[in-house]
């Protein structure tokens, strides 16, 4: 049974992510984030129900819309703002932007932006943990678009081939860029894909943030019990076009609206009043806004990287 | 001690995995098989199924994966079995381990090393012949290296394994059964330089990997028409060690490169411009190369011999840049 404290903790993740994004769309707007600017909004059920479930020593490895896992994972805001700003303070050294946010003291290895070119990374980090004899685990974020790469069958095959401490979490939002998953697969049921592979897979409401934690924790404890990898589809969608450039052409207003009724945050909210759950809801939108604002402050407040250190962190030797 | 090539590179690979216990070996039939060049004979037998892994045919994946462990403070060595599959792994050694230090602002490294087979020679037609070094040498976060002697082969995996970044090692299947004398305990080698392998006084011979016997056998034949050619092994392709090149052609005042992949873009391309760069005053003739003919290795014995550098063709080279 939800209590009011863990409540409030998942209403606050969601809210942090869809307000900085909401910050980094009018920033990106004014010109001060450029490249490319993907926004999960629509999806923070899954970052803020499914990274928190995780352990501080396992890894996680996630796609180019990663802002929301970043800032679950606990990358401070204001690092993430600046690596936008392309600043000095950015959690990457201005080297990555949006698309690949790092903290390895985090354990956040990215950030990639090769559809499914994690997926093999992060069942290495697996193999590590299996080697050693260690109970961490490796949790790779990715899109159903993902599965039609050759790299999700590779890693998939490898990881129960070898038992390996890998998570896999797909996050379904039905399109890859603007091409619909019927389009793109002969097999739709993604489970069934990952069960193919003789893993053990189930498919949640990726809109249900408890859900989302639920079979997130679940998954994590039998992957962390030795059991090999295992595959969790999260089912959600994105209210906001694929990147800044994306005139939505692929798919109807209506359908976008009938997906906005099952608004994570706003369903959360409801289900949270209907517990009867003392969560106050007003105050953790100002705890936020104040956070999203600080942030901002923060990375305006950066500096650029001297150009003198343009080759810098090329090689180990060209550490400064 | 009489010393064939392969048995210079599993003695490397032997020292590798006794010295470090995050060191293993992965590849496809690395293990039971022995390699499919017989390099890694006995390794499964001495460190075990955990520490000398088969992989299934999925270069992309388990190269991957050793990117993904070396992150993780695993030190792997992962076979890729020739740069002709390789390009199955392109976008894990190009996208990931090339990239991940310098996009992370420098707070991750990927200490992985890839060994591969290169080259051709063997009548095994264009899809298992191709000498693609370049393409790895062009990508800035990589280390590329060329093991063209029994000491290189044995030591050039330890020292890629005190790395911090990706190293990307290729054997030349041509070399597995060359013979020499090679003494010691296998130990780490320098990776930082070039070596003159024979000195001279007329013409610089530039070179690496397979081509290296080749051009030794040319400055043998140029020898006997009193042309007295050095020769300079490159050892490392990335970084290059252009001073060393620049050096050579100081002192010769002519060089010929000769590079087994093709002319076109090649590495011989980049010593030739770094020659004119750092040199050009000093050149007495043109910079001139040997490379591969702009064809597919073709299978017929006869066709495959034409495409390849051959020490004819080097001997030619060298005469007419010298002008006799």
């Amino acid at each position: 049974m939800l209590q009011a404290a863990p409540a409030r903790e998942l209403l606050r993740q969601m809210l942090r992510i869809r307000r900085f994004e909401e910050a980094c769309a009018q920033l990106y707007g004014a010109g001060r984030i450029r490249g490319f600017l993907h926004l999960c909004i629509g999806q923070e059920a899954v970052a803020a129900g499914a990274v928190p479930a995780l352990r501080d020593d396992d890894s996680v490895l996630a796609t180019y819309r990663e802002h929301g896992h970043a800032l679950a994972r606990g990358v401070p805001m204001g690092a993430v703002m600046a690596e936008m700003f392309g600043q000095r303070e950015g959690c990457s050294r201005g080297r990555g932007g949006s698309m690949h946010l790092f903290d390895a003291g985090r354990r956040f290895y990215g950030g990639n932006a090769i559809v499914a070119g994690a997926l093999p990374v992060a069942a290495g980090f697996a193999l590590a943990e299996r080697l050693r004899g260690s109970d961490r685990i490796a949790a790779c974020l990715f899109g159903e678009g993902a599965m039609a790469e050759g790299e999700f069958h590779e890693a998939a095959n490898l990881a129960v081939l070898w038992r390996l401490p890998l998570l896999l979490l797909c996050e379904n939002n039905l399109y890859a860029m603007g091409t619909a998953l019927e389009r793109s697969q002969s097999q739709t049921d993604l489970a069934a894909k990952a069960r193919a592979y003789r893993m053990s897979a189930l498919s949640v409401d990726g809109m249900n943030v408890c859900a989302v934690r639920e079979a997130v924790q679940r998954a994590a404890a039998q992957v962390r019990g030795g059991e090999g990898p295992a595959f969790v589809e999260l089912r959600t969608y994105r209210f906001r076009a694929h990147s800044m450039f994306d005139p939505e052409l692929y798919r109807t207003k209506a359908e976008v609206e009938q997906w906005k009724q099952r608004c994570p945050i706003a369903a959360f909210e409801r289900h949270v009043a209907a517990l009867g759950l003392a969560v106050d809801a007003a105050a953790v939108e100002a705890e936020v806004a104040a956070e999203v604002e600080a942030a901002i402050a923060f990375a305006e407040a950066g500096t650029p990287e001297p150009v003198a250190d343009l080759l810098r962190d090329v090689t180990a030797e060209d550490a400064a | 001690m009489r010393t064939t090539y392969r048995d210079a590179l599993r003695q490397g690979l032997r020292a590798a995995l006794r010295a470090d216990e995050r060191v293993f070996l992965m590849g496809e039939d690395v293990g039971r098989y022995g390699g499919t060049y017989a390099v890694s004979q006995g390794l499964l037998e001495e460190f075990g199924e955990a520490r000398v892994r088969d992989t299934p045919l999925s270069e992309s994946g388990f190269v991957g994966a050793g990117i993904g462990a070396a992150i993780n403070g695993m030190r792997p060595i992962v076979e890729v079995m020739t740069v002709n599959f390789s390009l199955l792994a392109l976008d894990q050694i190009v996208n990931n381990a090339a990239t991940l230090r310098h996009m992370s602002g420098g707070q991750v490294g990927v200490p992985v090393v890839i060994r591969m087979g290169t080259g051709a020679g063997r009548q095994l037609a264009a899809q298992h012949s191709h000498s693609l070094e370049v393409w790895y040498a062009h990508v800035p976060g990589l280390r590329v290296l060329a093991p063209a002697t029994l000491e290189d082969a044995r030591g050039m995996l330890l020292a890629a394994l005190r790395c911090a970044d990706p190293v990307i090692l290729f054997e030349h299947a041509l070399l597995l059964n060359a013979e020499g004398e090679l003494e010691g305990e296998p130990a780490p080698v320098d990776i930082d330089h070039a070596a003159v392998r024979r000195a001279g006084r007329d013409v610089s011979l530039v070179t690496y990997g397979g081509s290296l016997p080749r051009c030794l056998a040319a400055a043998d034949a140029l020898a006997a028409e009193g042309i007295d050619a050095e020769v300079l092994d490159l050892r490392t392709l990335r970084p290059l060690d252009r001073e060393a090149v620049a050096a050579s052609v100081r002192r010769t005042r002519r060089v010929v490169v000769v590079d087994e992949g093709w002319k076109t873009c090649g590495l011989a391309a980049e010593i030739m411009a770094s020659v004119v760069e750092l040199a050009f005053f000093e050149l007495d003739a043109p910079p001139a190369r040997v490379c591969s003919a702009e064809v597919p290795v073709p299978y017929a014995r006869h066709l495959e011999e034409a495409a390849l550098p051959s020490v004819a063709r080097i001997v030619r080279a060298v005469r007419e840049g010298v002008g006799r």
